[in-house]
């Protein structure tokens, strides 16, 4: 993989040991201001790696903080607690700043295709923007389209003129296009009809790892997930309950909330028994 | 890579909303749908009356017959052959005056209006962007505007700055941004959380460049449609402040001032009746086309329109 290759120029030149994880979450937390005047820990203690060239799958059910936790590794959202380390760079919140050029490698594909793209604006200008950061990275409009599977005259046309799965797949073109080396996808596939699920998923995977990026892909569904990620992450009420590779998760899970999700999935592999469900 | 075993048939062929043909080229950019807009019957007769406004307009020095200031005629002569629409109190003619009088009021009140929407949208886009103390400061400065009914802010600021048509103008400038800064500052904050405008942030774009690039292309066809129904009641206040002699200074024709003369001649109707009428049509064509402007917009946006205007 040619990771170093694909990233912004100013982030190789800092780049850490190689040993060191390229993403590195250390007891990060995250509150949420209620309108009672409260405070809600959406994201509690939550320490996390992830490896170069690796998929990582988040699951947890719906509130539990998935998105929350995305949010702040893209810089979305400020820790209340905790750090955040990009190939050596501390990741800082956002603000009305522009995003600091190093932090530029961690791009993200959302949960919503219908307003994840301008309305107003040609599907070619919104790859374009993407391209200028990774002007290097091999990509044009139309070789990122057609490394989605959509026609070239895309580029031309408007949002609207797409269903979800293919709007999608624009969004995934577009985060592709800045070079990330972590690709975050928050549900990305949530919204999309069932038998496009795994095949978007996939594609996402194959991109992800085929231009040396790593991923982190957010899901409530663990079946898809078993199918793309070399890891998975078990999320509960805003806590990391359990980490392991993904046949181990699957074979031999060892925190009851894991156990209860896999419990959750209908058997239809045609392998039998689902462990966990007994 | 070994990862678990697939669990459907993952490669089923897609047959996703069967690839749409690449036919359609969508909204541009800046793109309003005027014509679909101007589909309904209330545009098109506003439209059809602002046409024949605007070449009354252009070419009213080859259709007034007479020089609107020459004191010509007998005064107070009604409507006849040689003075279509009579005269005034000092012999001039009065369709004269007013085919004049449009060559001033249309250009100074779409001027106006086009002034206090770039202002009010720009203060409104900041403050809907940048929030926190920025939003304060402007948005309170609004409101202290939107306290005072239109006509009487616009007389006070107008009979402070002195009368003349460039100070009526800055009257109506200063109390007519507020509405702009309203709409504009919540279509921005709504836009400013939506995701396209977040995946450009994490591109890297300055807030000026999300703003200009993602956002305003969002949020312009809104402020545009208000601007139109706005014309009409820039005409009015126009008028209002002449009619108050806060207005264009006497001898210039201005349909204002035209009525207040007609006021105390009240049986030379027709001085103050055409100016009326022109008034009255003019509003009207505007408030039609913006009418069914708004109604292409969704109707969430139509109804934060609606709400300002009403
Ligand atoms: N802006 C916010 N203000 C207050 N609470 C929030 C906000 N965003 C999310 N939450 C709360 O934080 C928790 C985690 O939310 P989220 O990260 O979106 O969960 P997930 O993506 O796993 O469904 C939820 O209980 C949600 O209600
Ligand atoms: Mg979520």
């Amino acid at each position: 993989m040619t990771s170093i290759d694909q990233a912004p120029a100013a982030a190789t030149a800092h780049s850490p040991a190689a040993g060191a994880p390229l993403l590195e979450l250390d007891s990060v937390a995250c509150e949420y201001k209620l309108d009672g005047g409260g405070r809600f820990r959406a994201v509690n203690g939550v320490s996390l790696q992830l490896g170069r060239s690796e998929v990582l799958g988040l699951v947890g059910e719906s509130g539990c903080g998935k998105s929350t936790l995305a949010k702040l590794i893209c810089g979305l959202e400020k820790p209340a607690d905790g750090t955040v380390t990009f190939d050596g760079h501390p990741v800082r919140a956002l603000g009305l700043k522009k995003r600091a050029k190093e932090l530029l490698g961690i791009q993200m594909v959302f949960q919503n295709p219908y307003a994840s793209l301008n309305p107003r604006r040609r599907i070619r200008d919104q790859l374009d923007d993407a391209l200028a950061l990774n002007p290097d990275g091999g990509w044009t409009v139309e070789s990122l389209l057609d490394a989605v599977d959509l026609p070239a005259d895309s580029a031309q046309r408007y949002s609207h003129s797409f269903s979800g799965g293919q709007r999608q797949r624009i969004a995934i073109a577009r985060a592709l296009a800045a070079g990330p080396k972590v690709l975050v996808g928050d549900e990305p596939i949530a919204s999309l009809d069932a038998f496009l699920q795994t095949r978007i998923a996939r594609m996402m995977r194959d991109l992800a790892i085929d231009s040396g990026a790593s991923m982190i892909f957010i899901s409530h569904d663990l079946s898809v997930v078993r199918d793309i990620a070399d890891r998975v992450a078990v999320m509960e009420a805003g806590r990391i309950v359990e980490v392991a590779p993904t046949d181990q998760i699957w074979n031999d899970p060892q925190h009851p909330y894991t156990k209860k999700l896999l419990a959750a999935i209908p058997k239809v592999d045609g392998k039998g028994i689902i462990p966990g469900s007994d | 890579m070994s990862i678990g075993t697939p669990k459907q048939p993952a490669n089923a062929p897609i047959t996703e909303a069967a690839r749409r043909d690449p036919v359609d080229p969508g909204l541009k950019r800046w793109q309003i749908r005027f014509p679909k807009a101007l589909r309904t019957p209330l545009g098109i007769v506003g439209a059809g009356i602002l046409v024949l406004w605007l070449i009354a307009a252009i070419f009213a020095p080859l259709l007034a017959p007479f020089d609107a200031l020459a004191q010509n005629f007998p005064r107070l002569s009604a409507p006849n052959g040689e003075n279509l629409l009579g005269t005034d109190t000092l012999g001039r003619d009065v369709l004269t005056r007013i085919l004049v009088a449009a060559r001033t009021t249309l250009p100074a009140a779409v001027f106006v209006v086009i002034c206090s929407a770039l202002l009010g949208s720009v203060l409104g886009a900041i403050a809907g962007y940048f929030g926190r103390a920025v939003d304060e400061i402007i948005m309170r400065i609004a409101d202290l505007v939107f306290a005072f009914p239109t006509i009487i802010l616009a007389m006070v600021i107008a009979a402070a700055l002195g009368p003349g048509l460039k100070n009526a103008i800055i009257a109506i400038l200063l109390v007519s941004w507020p509405s702009y800064a309203r709409v504009t500052r919540s279509l921005v904050m709504t836009a400013r959380g939506s995701e396209y405008v977040i995946a450009g942030r994490l591109l890297g774009f300055s807030a000026g460049r999300s703003l200009a690039r993602e956002i305003a292309p969002n949020v312009i066809s809104p402020v545009v449609v208000l601007a139109t129904l706005d014309v009409g009641s820039a005409i009015l206040t126009m008028a209002g402040l002449s009619f108050l002699s806060l207005g264009a200074v006497p001898p210039t024709p201005d349909w204002g001032a035209m009525i207040s003369e007609g006021v105390s001649q009240f049986a030379a109707w027709w001085i103050a009746f055409f100016p009326g009428l022109c008034i009255l049509t003019i509003v009207m064509a505007f408030n039609f086309i913006g009418d069914s402007l708004r109604d292409t917009l969704d109707p969430h946006t139509a109804q934060e329109v609606g709400e300002t205007t009403s």
